[in-house]
């Protein structure tokens, strides 16, 4: 497995899937900095799975909403996945908010996706 | 009706100051002892209001934005986030889930929403070229 670390992102691929944490304050002023580190690995490894850990992430708004749905639409362009993990309640109820259970090629840990696909 | 005690701020439209704004209201707001979710709320409400600020009426070109917070009885308070930027021709509209006039794809339209969602109440008035008021008011548990 291969590792970079940069602040305030910790990035590693293996097998076709970039793993990357994202650390700090996610608001629109951080965005910018985050859009460019986050594109920076998936333009460099080209993933087949995008996935998107929150677990460090102490406050988000729907700025942080624009910067995963921007990166989605990366992804898009690389026929490549996403999923979000270690959403918190918080950011969950934005997400809910904003349907992102109903977003194709988008998966979030903690979304009832998989209860609708059942019915 | 008299807030009991206020605070007001005058602080540039520059991205930077958004924690400083969240983080300023939030530290006020603390004397009316909030839970955390609670306080939580107020801060990222704060930030979306504060944003729309800086990025649409402002158009990233700076300018002052304009913060009133009160605390008055029965545990409610009151945020009002005002600028002197472009306006909002259609208010309805922009409040739209999803609604942005965003075309990087960067921008999610969900600031209105969050807002409307956090707090208990929330009224926006503008007039175009003079700005924008936004009044949110949340009643603490």
């Amino acid at each position: 497995m291969e590792k970079t670390t940069e602040e305030p992102i910790c990035a590693a691929f293996s097998d076709g899937s970039l793993t990357v944490r994202v650390v700090g304050e996610v608001d629109h002023h951080s965005a910018g900095v985050l859009r460019e580190k986050l594109d920076r690995q998936l333009y460099l490894y080209h993933p087949r799975e995008f996935i998107l850990s929150l677990s460090g992430v102490s406050f988000m708004d729907s700025s942080g909403l624009g910067l995963i749905l921007g990166r989605l639409a990366v992804c898009r362009h690389f026929g490549c996945t996403m999923r979000l993990c270690d959403a918190d309640e918080r950011m969950l109820r934005i997400f809910r908010l904003a349907g992102m259970e109903r977003i194709s090629g988008l998966t979030v840990d903690g979304l009832s996706k998989e209860r609708r696909d059942r019915q | 009706m008299k807030a009991v005690n206020e605070i007001r701020i005058q602080i540039p439209a520059l991205s930077v100051n958004e924690g400083s704004c969240r983080a300023l209201v939030g530290a006020f707001c603390a004397q009316a002892d909030p839970n955390l979710e609670e306080l939580a709320d107020i801060k990222c409400s704060v930030s979306e209001a504060v944003t729309n600020c800086i990025v649409h009426a402002y158009g990233g070109r700076g300018g002052m934005i304009y913060i009133t917070v009160g605390l008055y009885e029965d545990r409610q308070i009151r945020i009002e986030i005002r600028d002197r930027g472009c306006g909002i021709a259609d208010v309805a509209a922009a409040m739209q889930p999803l609604f942005t006039t965003d075309r990087s794809g960067e921008r999610s339209g969900m600031g209105f929403s969050v807002m409307e969602n956090f707090m208990s109440r929330l009224s926006v008035s503008s007039t175009v070229g003079r700005g924008t008021r936004v009044v949110m008011w949340k009643k603490l548990s």
